[in-house]
């Protein structure tokens, strides 16, 4: 009833081709942008900013990065918490040798940093293919981890091993460090959320990514049409590493502060954000915010449900909580194995023809 | 020179143990396509159900009134495993037919999840030390006799590798499950066609798999108790996999004796002059290296492309 | 989140059954995060549980700290640090109180908690883990790590092993080998033993094992070709039970193999079996359930049903060590009571009372731990006390841990400038100016 196209006439191509073609969409979209943007801030308290929504910015920054990989150019990659720890650590040589950085500089500057490792470690895909692709990003993964661990001239040869990012601001307000306010560093991650996102938004609808999407579908016949294979795949692993080394960077700079790399980028992270990525749903722009949603709050609301609405032991709680986020991983993939970006469009498309369904 | 041999067959033996858990891969790879995240907690969850049929708290005893003894526990375990096989088939895989391989993954990682939880919430999370009789330490004779330490449970786990392999290899040519298995792997819409049980096989494969992974978790669980940790053993057959192949099971033996002696000598020979704990990442290295020559792995099977 | 019902939560499980006329409304809430799931649960259960059942047996007998019934709110970490940030933050402003005191229990947790705490006032009480560095009260005033650091226990390992060889100068030339679990936690040692090697001349081999430490074949091949005179070892989880295994295979004289208290719990040394005998480790409480506070226990808390663990597993060194970090909790918490004047304590009173906190001979004899550990007095600028650490030897027979030397006094003049060195370094970094003391 509400959702319905008609009575909306394109008059140019411009408007046929817009992001967001129909207009319940634009508005729903503005909406939310709105209510995140001025009205969130005043909400989020340490708890809701550090808990919930920081992760769920970052992890879908991540994301994004990696379905650029995976979605859009079928190229399988498992190095995802490597690269972050690339982009961590390069925020955090580049704060501490340069104090008077601005900080936005220095996230994009991490990005472009990880981009280069990740074309390096993207050159094997060039040869490789599949799962046997995920060895390349698999040794990256563990190389990148022992190497940030073993060698002290990243941690700026602190006796313990540990990154800690110094208090920093912008403009004069305070981002970084604990005495930040919750709502200004969920405001910094936002603003490159959705600036990145819309940007991808635009990559995979452009010459680009289409390139990449050709690459996905068939690499030979790609290949016969004129695209350039290496350019392609290389291409998407400097975006998607762009992407996952600014994502590494806030999730360092802005949202733990302090960081070891072993645990803080180690291979969960990566299955992490593959989980992310595969739920949410593979060559989905949307779908990244949807995944990084359902692994990360479910988990939370689950256990909060369990703990405090029902009184359960904790360590109970924990179990039924990974059982249940695997049974539902399953529910989801056997209800819809397109993801959860899929299943949006199948509610929009039901939506559209409700209430007369014939 | 001694302990260069010394170094060389511990790798062997560590490779061995990782070709344990890569054959429950590549047995489920070939017949189904599917990579299997949940070998390692399978390893885990077959060990927790041995230890308890065991242990005089557990559920056996709790419902018959004492412990089962080694074979017997053995024999309920495997029970287990194939009732988990077949309620994974009902309950999972019939419903994800011809998705793609990626999808699959996903859903095995799903069931990981809930096999850990599940393994914790019947087993409980302590350490329990399994000790079914295998012989520990190091072996005595040639020990004290030549100065060349070779570990027992090792040489038992390399063993009991031959013996699986050798049955594997007699079930998969000369029986007809068998064949129908490989039949199967080859294409699944000829299978079918032919009269194939595709359910029928997944089952089968899947407790086949589950009886390696019980294999994998008695070994692996003798030398370091079983925990949850076992889980994570999984990650050490990756490398292996790579690069025997996902398809092949002399390729996982193979991939597996490479991967150890290679790992080995490069932390005990180079390891000591870039600070140590380079196995890990050296193991994944090697096999990219092999990739980059044989992109299908060593006894993979060649991809052949049509436009 | 709601808070009224995470109040409620804590009120029905506290205090409920014991709610009576005198009991006041403010409750002291001292929250433990602690985790029994994943790779460490089998480590983290018993410390856990004997946490949570001193404080259990405070309410139970005392009726609370001076008449102030604990609650203790639970969140499980499953050792992991970006939940142990969500715990935090979901229990820093449990109310009535607000928490008191944290006790972080993973390394890379104290690490986020250091600034977070700071910042909301609320002490953590990271007990033998944690950064050694915040040893240093006036750059830390926040965090505390008494009794006894990593740094004075590697110092207390290398006079031991002086003492085995005759005296310090005979450390000349021999070799100790340091096998270490590949993060922070285990790294922290190293610096502390290389300058000590640089002055007593025993050559250090360094050993590094990757998380998670199923396979250390090429470390233990390693430890059988240099054949150092003494192994230490900094591990965790199934990194302890494999390296125990390892060195019983290849003989390794397991009375030349010194574990860090970490290492040293019955979980490592149980799957080894017989072969684990003379394993040594570090500890700074007793084990073993044969001191008063454990008959308590098992009259106020087992025989009422209100236990966290097993009766049988009181006792094991784990649960006493939880059980000893919250004795100097609530120690902490009486002593802030007695310095404010108040009851109704919130986390910024606490750390004064952890600050001053001084458990004597004659404390630990009332409490019903006599010789369970040894004296603790805390003052502004030294957050770690005494720092003494004994040995514990495993008996495989008798299945049973016991102390068998004296408490090492540590050596501070090697760790004392260290750990100048680096919370100066810290403080510098986060443009923090030292507080006077």
């Amino acid at each position: 009833m509400l959702y319905r196209e008609t009575g909306q006439f394109k008059t140019s191509y411009q408007a046929d081709q817009a992001i967001f073609p129909i207009a319940q969409d634009r508005w729903f979209i503005l909406g939310v942008l709105a209510f995140s943007l001025f009205v969130m801030p005043f909400l989020v308290d340490d708890y809701l900013a550090n808990a919930v929504l920081l992760p769920l910015l970052i992890y879908a920054l991540a994301a994004l990065g990696l379905n650029i990989l995976i979605g859009y150019c079928g190229q399988l990659s498992l190095g995802t918490g490597g690269f972050m720890a690339v982009g961590a650590y390069s925020t955090y040589k580049l704060v501490t040798a340069y104090p008077d950085l601005n900080l936005i500089v220095i996230v994009l500057l991490s990005g472009l940093i990880t981009a280069a490792v990740g074309v390096l470690f993207g050159l094997p895909s060039l040869r490789i293919k599949g799962f046997y692709l995920a060895v390349a990003t698999l040794a990256a993964q563990f190389f990148l981890v022992w190497m940030f661990n073993k060698f002290g001239w990243f941690n700026n040869y602190n006796m313990t091993g540990q990154i800690t990012m110094p208090d920093a601001d912008l403009f004069g307000i305070q981002i970084t460090g604990p005495g930040a306010q919750p709502g200004v560093k969920y405001l910094f991650c936002l603003g490159f959320v959705v600036i990145f996102a819309l940007a991808a938004k635009n990559i995979v609808r452009g010459r680009v990514g289409r390139e990449w999407m050709a690459i996905r579908d068939m690499d030979i016949a790609a290949e016969i049409i004129g695209i350039r294979p290496m350019f392609a795949k290389l291409s998407a692993f400097a975006v998607s590493s762009f992407y996952v080394g600014m994502a590494g960077a806030l999730y360092f700079g802005v949202w733990l502060g302090s960081a070891e790399p072993v645990e803080a980028f180690d291979i969960n992270q990566s299955f992490l954000v593959l989980f992310m990525v595969i739920v949410g749903g593979l060559g989905s722009i949307m779908g990244n915010f949807f995944g990084a949603a359902f692994i990360l709050l479910l988990p939370l609301l689950l256990k909060n449900i369990m703990v405090d609405g029902f009184d359960i032991a904790t360590v109970t709680a924990k179990h039924v909580e990974i059982m249940s986020l695997g049974a539902l991983i399953l529910f989801f993939l056997i209800v819809e194995p397109h993801g959860l970006a899929r299943l949006w469009q199948i509610t929009k498309e039901k939506l559209r023809l409700w209430p007369f369904p014939h | 020179m001694l302990f260069f041999t010394e170094t060389v067959i511990s790798g062997l033996m560590a490779g061995v143990m990782y070709a344990l858990v890569a054959l429950g891969f590549v047995l489920i790879f070939k017949a189904s396509g599917i990579f299997n995240f949940a070998q390692g907690v399978l390893a885990l969850f077959a060990a927790l159900a041995l230890y308890d049929f065991m242990s005089p708290d557990g559920w056996a005893a709790a419902l018959i009134g004492f412990p089962l003894p080694v074979p017997f526990a053995i024999l309920a375990t495997i029970g287990v495993m194939i009732a988990l096989a077949w309620l994974i088939e009902r309950l999972v895989l019939r419903h994800l037919v011809n998705q793609e391989g990626i999808i699959l993954f996903m859903a095995t990682i799903g069931l990981a999840y809930v096999l850990e939880g599940l393994g914790d919430i019947l087993f409980g999370s302590d350490v329990k030390a399994l000790d079914i009789g295998i012989p520990q330490g190091a072996h005595d004779y040639l020990f004290d006799q030549y100065g060349l330490y070779i570990e027992k449970l090792e040489m038992f786990a390399a063993a009991t590798a031959a013996v699986l392999v050798t049955v594997l290899a007699l079930f998969f040519q000369k029986t007809r499950t068998g064949r129908a298995l490989r039949a199967v792997a080859d294409d699944h819409q000829a299978a079918l066609s032919v009269g194939i049980s595709l359910r029928t096989i997944w089952v089968i494969v899947w407790s086949v798999a589950g009886i390696v992974a019980l294999v994998a978790g008695i070994m692996w669980g003798s030398k370091s108790g079983v925990q949850f940790s076992l889980s994570l053993i999984a990650l050490k057959a990756l490398p292996v996999l790579i690069l025997g192949g996902f398809t092949s099971v002399p390729g996982a033996i193979v991939g597996g004796l490479i991967i150890g002696v290679g790992e080995k000598v490069a932390e005990v020979y180079v390891g000591p002059y870039v600070g140590g704990a380079i196995e890990n990442w050296f193991a994944y290295m090697l096999a990219l290296v092999f990739l980059l020559f044989r992109p299908q792995g060593l006894f993979g099977e060649k991809i052949i492309e049509r436009v | 989140m709601n808070l009224a019902k995470i109040k409620r939560v804590a009120l029905a499980a506290v205090i409920a059954p014991m709610l009576t006329a005198t009991a006041s409304a403010y409750e002291l809430v001292i929250p433990s995060t602690d985790y029994r799931t994943g790779p460490y649960a089998p480590n983290g259960i018993p410390f856990a549980n004997g946490y949570s059942d001193y404080f259990t047996l405070i309410n139970e007998r005392d009726g609370g700290i001076e008449g102030v019934k604990i609650a203790n709110p639970s969140c499980e970490t499953a050792y992991n640090t970006k939940q142990g940030v969500e715990c935090y933050e979901k229990l820093k402003d449990t109310p009535p109180s607000g928490a008191l005191a944290f006790q972080p229990l993973s390394t890379g947790i104290t690490y986020q908690l250091i600034p977070k705490a700071t910042e909301d006032k609320i002490p953590v009480f990271s007990m033998g883990y944690g950064r050694t560095s915040a040893a240093n009260g006036k750059i830390f005033p926040y965090v505390f790590n008494f009794p006894a650091t990593y740094w004075d226990q590697a110092t207390v390992f290398v006079q031991y092993i002086a003492d085995q060889e005759g005296g310090m100068e005979y450390l000349k030339g021999k070799k100790i080998a340091l096998v270490y679990h590949n993060s922070a936690y285990g790294k922290e040692p190293i610096r502390t033993l290389e300058t000590m090697a640089e002055k007593y001349g025993y050559e250090l081999q360094l050993l590094p094992v990757d998380h998670p430490g199923q396979e250390q074949k090429a470390t233990w091949l390693q430890i059988r070709r240099e054949r150092p005179d003494w192994v230490l070892m900094w591990g965790w989880g199934v990194m302890n039970q494999v390296a125990i295994k390892e060195a019983a295979s290849i003989r390794y004289p397991m009375d030349h193999f010194i574990g860090v208290w970490w290492s040293g719990s019955e979980n490592d040394v149980l799957p080894a079996g017989e072969e684990a005998n003379g394993y040594l480790s570090g500890a700074f409480h007793a084990p073993g359930d044969d001191f008063p506070v454990h008959d308590d226990i098992k009259e106020y808390v087992y025989a009422k049903g209100k236990g966290k663990g097993d009766v049988d597993r009181i006792g094991e060194v784990l649960y006493n060590r939880g059980m000893v970090a919250a004795m100097w909790t609530v120690e902490a918490v009486r002593n802030a009571m007695k310095i404010h004047g108040t009851k109704e304590v919130r986390g910024e009173h606490v750390r004064d009372g952890f600050e001053s906190l001084n458990v004597d001979e004659k404390r630990l004899e009332e409490l019903g731990m006599k010789g369970f550990t040894y004296p603790v007095k805390i003052t502004c600028e030294n957050h770690t006390g005494p720092g003494k650490v004994a040995l514990q030897q495993w008996d495989a027979k008798a299945k049973q841990w016991s102390i068998v030397t004296k408490f090492y006094e540590p050596l501070r003049d090697i760790t004392g400038p260290l750990i100048k060195e680096d919370s100066e370094a810290y403080a510098k970094e986060n443009n923090i100016t030292p507080r006077e003391c």
